[in-house]
């Protein structure tokens, strides 16, 4: 069969600006696609993919600058084309669809006047066969009501619709060329899979190319032709999905593949007082109950997975254990002792013995401190270190997390990578010498490579200082590398708790089976047979 | 011709004292610090020259002065020549010495004021955000009714109620722009107060106190000292309006404002005497600007 290219980047070199110098994030990339492909970009952040992927719309951020090689698009080069040329082909023959739906829509329209308006200002066509159009389009993207959900506005449909609507409106003009810039990032697994479903479908029915970046090769497995992997602004390697799954050809492409095959031995069964137990609390805002009779127990040395989607209350039980959610009812036994309701009315030592760990670093420590104070702030206060003593706890703290003392212990955490801050929110933590840490989705914000480092440092520091963990997250393939138990959530209520191996080998419940089947494979025909398998229920049914 | 002149001058002097300001600060700066004075831009250090001057002269005014406070030497508006390089004001006091002498009394009762606002306003404003609730509706409440008040109306009741001593105008100003202080500090930190930092803090067990000055402060610092510049010269025209009727600083003590005023006729002659104490003010005005402006980069901007 000839391929005729749509895009080729030649050569493609981005610079952009810190402070007056100029340093490159793109450092010379090629790129050729053909019409009607899925291409998948992959690598890790500040790899250049999203840089790299607004560039093949001839268009580079504030603050950078394309200063090299060539983009050449359907016998149009890019970079030396008129603005107003530029212009024409946005929306028209080159669409983009953001990572946050929510973040792009303007929440002051109706979805479907802004489907409607990239049409319209092309002249492609008038407003009333645009609306026709989305219509359709919003049907094709099996959307619940097509022909009313338009008439919303942005607030009123979920972040799964909004990404799907998203799609039909970037496919408006009926582009040959869509960038996809990590759709299904911000969400749950069960709607992951629909929105990839309906992007898949789409693309294909309309044999529209397409760009898809992500950091994701379980969904990049599903959605692309080729993939190609990025590493600091170079290409690391290309091939077909198949060859590049089966055989990789560099390191650095095996050591992605590699971080999810991390799996930690279980931990021996839990005997005697668990350190927390969670008996029968529920508790909510308002007149809401966010939590409806929640019952679980932490051991010693034990790792609790608290899985579910964003909603079913994972985090809200984490704020009744550690007291910023006094219960409506039930109450928290620490070590078979009742805890105070609120954490206002529990001593010192009980504060102590209960730690937390956050998802988003950058929030959680204090950005105008410094980490000699960050981490030796609990020490000094729970521990009353002062002096000599505290220094060399707070020096022996940084070496437990692998972060040079002498190197680190006067930076602020403006001067540290994504990954360090969290191992700083780790020590900060143990500081405190807890039975107990809460992680709350503490790997969600980080790269694969830099997670697996998080999870191996915290497998490490439980079984040198025997902690319980009560592990929040909705991503599984975290509980798989690291849980004991696994405690499944849904809309506030346990669905199902169990051993981790069990639990996955032989789900009772079907929430939990539709959960964890949902959990993209690297297999490229994984969704294919997940939809058959699925639509096959359904008939049944 | 003259204009030109007096602008080359006065750009000459003002590259002359930041260059050598800056010499002088980074000799003598410890090593640590060394790289801040360093990368100073010129206009900071030709702010910081300045202020430091001002302070001297306050500090020192008894020696420098040639003559006393409220010494009558001889005719009144005598022109600028030897012995009074000034010249002399409407009661024959030498304008050299009260100017000195104003820099004692209107820089310092400016900063006192600024202070005591910016301590008492910014405090109450970030306990406000931190405990929320009630404690807040009943300040922020309380303060929108103040503010309501139009400032110099409710400065000259509670002068009038509490008498006029400097500590009296002190405390007054201060509690007038402490409203505003408030204002500002609560709505910047009740951007803080919910992150996770806070939060974790809290279930630390720290105290308010605590949180307030390690947690929060250093995170709303940049608005504030922003705010201070331009509060400290709104100051200066509180004091110099209240003076003026004859509720501020009292004759026969050397206030720059009052002075202005007490000398206004010679302008109508051509004069420029009366201005010399609207030109101090002005000179440290934009010199205290100049440093809260490199102060907001240096705290805005990324490190270095």
């Amino acid at each position: 069969m000839e391929k005729t290219s749509l895009l080729t980047i030649k050569g493609l070199k981005i610079e952009g600006r810190s402070g007056d110098a100029w340093h490159e994030i793109v450092k010379g990339v090629d790129l050729t696609l053909h019409k009607g492909e899925v291409l998948g970009l992959i690598g890790e952040s500040g790899a250049g993919k999203s840089t790299l992927g607004l560039a093949a719309m001839g268009f580079a951020r504030d603050g950078c600058r394309i200063s090299g090689g060539t983009i050449d698009f359907d016998g149009i080069d890019l970079r030396t084309a008129a603005e107003t040329l530029r212009r024409g082909l946005r929306g028209k023959r080159i669409a983009y669809v953001a990572q946050s739906a929510a973040a792009s829509f303007n929440p002051a329209h109706k979805l479907i006047d802004q489907y409607c308006e990239a049409p319209v200002v092309h002249g492609v066509m008038p407003r009333k066969k645009a609306e026709d159009d989305a219509v359709e389009l919003y049907r094709r993207m099996r959307l619940p009501n097509p022909d009313e959900i338009g008439f919303r506005y942005p607030h009123q449909v979920s972040g799964g619709q909004l990404q799907r609507a998203m799609t039909a409106m970037a496919m408006s003009c009926r582009p040959d060329l869509i960038i996809f810039d990590e759709p299904t990032t911000a969400l749950d697994v069960t709607t992951q899979i629909e929105v990839m479903a309906a992007i898949r479908d789409i693309v294909r029915q309309f044999g529209t190319a397409a760009i898809y970046i992500t950091h994701d090769l379980a969904v990049v497995a599903q959605m692309a032709d080729r993939i190609k992997v990025l590493l600091r602004g170079n290409e690391v390697e290309e091939a077909d999905t198949r060859t590049m799954l089966a055989a990789p050809r560099k390191d650095y492409t095996r050591s992605l593949w590699a971080v999810r095959s991390f799996v930690r031995a279980e931990h021996p069964s839990a005997t005697g007082t668990p350190v927390v137990s969670v008996r029968n609390v529920t508790a909510g805002y308002g007149t809401v109950d966010v939590l409806k009779d929640v019952s679980f127990d932490i051991h010693a040395r034990r790792t609790v997975a608290v899985v579910g989607e964003s909603g079913s209350g994972k985090s809200t039980t984490a704020r009744v254990i550690t007291g910023l959610l006094p219960p409506r009812e039930g109450e928290v036994l620490f070590n078979g002792k009742p805890l105070p309701a609120s954490f206002k009315a529990r001593s010192r030592d009980e504060l102590r013995q209960c730690q937390m760990i956050y998802q988003m670093a950058d929030t959680a420590l204090n950005p105008k401190l410094r980490l000699r104070e960050l981490i030796g702030r609990p020490a000094e206060m729970y521990l009353g270190l002062k002096g000599k003593a505290l220094e060399s706890r707070i020096r022996d703290l940084l070496a437990l997390i692998e972060l040079e003392p002498d190197k680190y212990i006067d930076r602020l955490p403006s001067e540290l990578s994504g990954g360090q801050k969290q191992r700083i929110g780790i020590a900060r933590a143990l500081a405190a010498e807890p039975q107990l840490i809460i992680c709350d989705e503490v790997t969600s914000a980080l790269d694969q490579i830099v997670q697996e480092g998080i999870l191996k440092l915290l497998d490490r520091l439980q079984t040198e200082l025997n902690l319980a963990y009560m592990f929040i997250t909705h991503d599984l393939a975290t509980v798989k590398s690291i849980a004991d138990e696994v405690v499944v959530m849904q809309h506030g209520a346990v669905v199902e708790r169990g051993q981790k191996a069990a639990l996955f080998a032989d789900p009772k419940e079907d929430y939990t089976n539709l959960l964890l089947s949902s959990v993209p494979e690297m297999d490229p025909d994984w969704l294919n047979r997940l939809l058959v398998a699925r639509s096959g229920l359904e008939t049944e049914g | 011709m003259t204009i030109l002149l007096s602008i080359v001058v006065g750009l000459a002097l003002f590259f002359m004292i930041g260059f050598a300001a800056r010499a002088v600060l980074q000799a003598f700066a410890p090593a640590h610090h060394k790289p801040t004075f360093r990368d100073m831009p010129l206009t900071a250090s030709f702010g910081l020259a300045v202020i430091l001057l001002y302070i001297f002269v306050a500090v020192f005014a008894p020696l420098i002065a040639p003559y006393g406070e409220s010494e009558v030497l001889g005719a009144q508006f005598l022109p600028w020549a030897s012995p009074h390089y000034l010249g002399t004001d409407k009661l024959g006091r030498d304008m050299l010495t009260r100017l000195i002498y104003g820099a004692r009394n209107t820089v310092g009762i400016a900063f006192a004021t600024t202070a005591l606002a910016f301590f008492v306003g910014s405090f109450l404003g970030i306990w406000a955000a931190l405990v929320g609730g009630w404690l807040d509706q009943w300040l922020s409440r309380f303060v929108d009714a103040l503010m309501a008040i139009p400032a110099l109306i409710f400065s000259l009741l509670l002068l009038t109620i509490f008498g006029t001593s400097v500590l009296t105008l002190i405390l007054v100003i201060a509690a007038v722009d402490a409203t505003r202080v408030y204002r500002l500090a609560r709505s910047v930190a009740q951007g803080i107060v919910v992150m996770d930092y806070i939060e974790a803090a809290r279930l630390r067990g720290e105290g308010i106190w605590r949180l307030i000055r390690r947690e929060i402060l250093p995170n709303v610092m940049a608005p504030l000292v922003a705010e201070f510049g331009l509060r400290f010269c709104f100051v200066f025209l509180s004091i110099s309006a209240l003076s003026f009727l004859g509720l501020g600083i009292k004759p026969p003590t050397a206030d720059w404002g009052s002075m202005v005023r007490e000398n206004a006729t010679l302008i109508t002659f051509g004069d420029i005497t009366p201005l010399l104490p609207a030109g101090a003010i002005a000179l440290l005005t934009v010199a205290v600007n100049f440093v809260v402006d490199w102060q907001l980069h240096r705290a805005s901007g990324l490190k270095e």
